[in-house]
């Protein structure tokens, strides 16, 4: 009895330190997120000087941002800049995991090449993105490459052409997640039994049909977990693309993206459309999140 | 025999390609910051005059220019790297704490507590912006390092490393011996716990750092007095001045300003780094 009550004393100090967490997390998460979603139903915004609203408009604002066709507008150009660079990325990722983690292979300067590939993913991407604009800028480093090389006559002007503008910005998300995709599904490909390997190569499988028949069935889940946070990481971009275009998303706002488009609602300070575009971003990677949480939570609490 | 000598040949062919091909792909991620180094050493006229692998002589005229432009870089630097340093603390001290809390304690509603921590990690701080911009202004605290460094504390991804470190390194019976010595809980958590976590602190003190450092999104929403802006800011100032007008060197030598540094830093730290990737993260 008096040993029971001593280990509940002792336990009292779990909720004692996880006071700092749920109090910041009170103040500076759930309160902000209360206010975007009571603002999502509501109008206001100011024109010059003068403040319009607040006014209770219901549903109006969610109405306005599918019919104006914004939303669709952003969300599909967003997806397309996370495909385009999630496509090689996932492909480039796989090939040098199974490389590394291939033993018969024994690739000397894993550290080396690890180092250099995961480089790009440290770098401030609004500092990178300057850097590719000054690169691609017309008179730039890249077009006189090309035309010293014979390959070009005149400039290139990528920045006035909507697939050479999302190209760029694919290849610079590609840049800086591919490495980080390296390393996460090589710890994925080191972690299957080398048992497994050894058997497979003893009855005279392949290394293409090791791959696909053992690695990649066993890879499944980390391959879904990279699958997943890209996505919700690729619906956040916002750095590259608002630096590169100068937030104007050009050509004809075909490289705008969700964020970019709730910076410029907060910028002007429309509160009711920022509010409504935040909840929607909010039950996307809601629904995305939780197929994440299933895998990640599973028996974590003994 | 001959069979064996063939497929040891074929393992040869098949190296010489993985290194061609690694070789290949680590030179197009160093060319981009190869060429920034050499045109950050070129002056205007030079750039004008087309493309080239070989540095020039102007670097240090170009980084003077860059500290003498009208955008205060170096008072964007120290503004950076103080929000930097104090978010990687407090961030990585707070969700050690928070992981303490629900590694050494048994108490009513730890896992449902566990389960909310791990179920809010993935919610974008972009989407509460609006009404984090709005609790700011009424809480006067626009044009200060608070709002961008308190939050941190309550960091779901840097407890989930936390708590995955201590599961494997953090034994209770090690906490129960310093109980019976009669140490209070406060001095345990911060003489026994927080030097065993030493590796986790040090991996995630750079991660917490560096995406503090980098982070443009909510800095851009909450200063805009030019002494207290970050560098990522005053890069996009950069971007959005008329462009035609600057000195390209200029140009160069501050967006190297802005890179180089972090890249000397990741060499010398790279083993913690890499291996730190996945430390913490997915369970196979």
């Amino acid at each position: 009895m008096k040993k029971s009550s001593k280990v509940t004393r002792f336990n009292v100090w779990g909720y004692i330190f996880l006071i700092p967490f749920f109090v910041v997390f009170f103040i500076f998460q759930m309160i902000p997120l209360v206010k975007t979603i009571y603002y999502s139903f509501f109008e206001r915004y100011e024109d010059g000087l003068i403040v319009v609203g607040p006014r209770f408009v219901g549903l109006e604002n969610y109405a306005t941002l599918f019919s104006n066709g914004d939303l669709p507008k952003y969300f599909a150009n967003t997806m397309i800049m996370w495909v385009l660079g999630f496509v090689p990325q996932i492909i480039v990722s796989l090939l040098l995991a199974a490389w590394f983690s291939n033993p018969s292979l024994r690739l000397k300067g894993q550290r080396f090449f690890k180092t250099v590939i995961y480089l790009p993913n440290l770098i401030m991407a609004s500092a990178f993105a300057m850097l590719f604009f000054a690169m691609f800028s017309d008179s730039g480093p890249i077009n006189a490459m090309l035309m010293q090389m014979g390959i070009l006559s005149t400039p290139y002007k990528y920045f006035t052409h909507t697939l050479s503008t999302r190209l760029i910005v694919a290849l610079m998300n590609f840049l800086m997640w591919f490495g980080n995709t390296t390393i996460l599904l090589l710890s994925g490909m080191l972690g299957i039994s080398t048992d497994l390997f050894e058997a497979a190569e003893i009855d005279g499988a392949t290394g293409t049909q090791i791959f696909f028949k053992i690695t990649m069935p066993l890879l499944k889940p980390i391959f879904v977990y990279v699958l997943i946070t890209s996505l919700i990481g690729g619906l956040q971009m916002f750095d590259v693309p608002q630096i590169l275009t100068n937030g104007e998303g050009f050509p004809d706002r075909t490289s705008m993206t969700l964020i970019m488009y709730l910076n410029k609602h907060l910028f002007s300070k429309n509160y009711g459309m920022a509010g409504a575009l935040s909840v929607i971003l909010l039950i996307i990677t809601g629904i995305l999140s939780f197929a994440v949480f299933r895998m990640t939570a599973k028996d974590e609490v003994d | 025999m001959s069979e064996r000598k063939q497929k040891t040949g074929g393992i040869k062919v098949r190296r010489a390609i993985c290194y061609i091909v690694l070789i290949l792909i680590s030179a197009f991620c160093l060319f981009w910051f190869y060429i920034l180094f050499i045109n950050a050493t070129r002056s205007n006229d030079e750039l004008g005059r087309g493309f080239t692998l070989v540095p020039s002589t102007h670097l240090v005229e170009n980084f003077n220019n860059v500290f003498h432009s009208s955008i205060p870089v170096v008072r964007g630097m120290i503004n950076s790297l103080i929000v930097a340093t104090l978010t990687a603390v407090l961030s990585v001290y707070f969700s050690t704490m928070t992981a303490y809390a629900i590694h050494a304690y048994r108490f009513k509603g730890r896992k449902a507590i566990f389960t909310f921590i791990l179920a809010i990690m993935m919610i974008p701080s972009q989407v509460t912006a609006l009404g984090f911009i709005n609790l700011m202004r009424d809480m006067h605290l626009t044009n200060s390092f608070i709002p961008l460094i308190i939050p941190s504390i309550a960091a779901p991804v840097t407890f989930f490393f936390m708590k995955q470190y201590m599961d494997s390194n953090l034994p209770g019976s090690l906490l129960e011996a310093a109980r019976m010595d009669g140490a209070g809980e406060f001095m345990t958590f911060n003489r026994i716990c927080l030097p065993l976590m030493g590796p986790a602190i040090s991996v995630q003190l750079i991660f917490t750092f560096v995406s503090s450092w980098n982070n443009y999104f909510m800095p851009a929403l909450i200063l805009d007095d030019a002494n207290k802006r970050t560098l990522p800011i005053q890069i996009a100032m950069f971007r959005s001045a008329d462009w035609l007008k600057f000195d390209m060197g200029q140009v160069y030598a501050m967006i190297a300003f802005a890179i180089f540094p972090v890249i000397i830093v990741y060499l010398i730290l790279s083993k913690n780094i890499v291996g730190g990737v996945t430390a913490g993260g997915v369970k196979e």
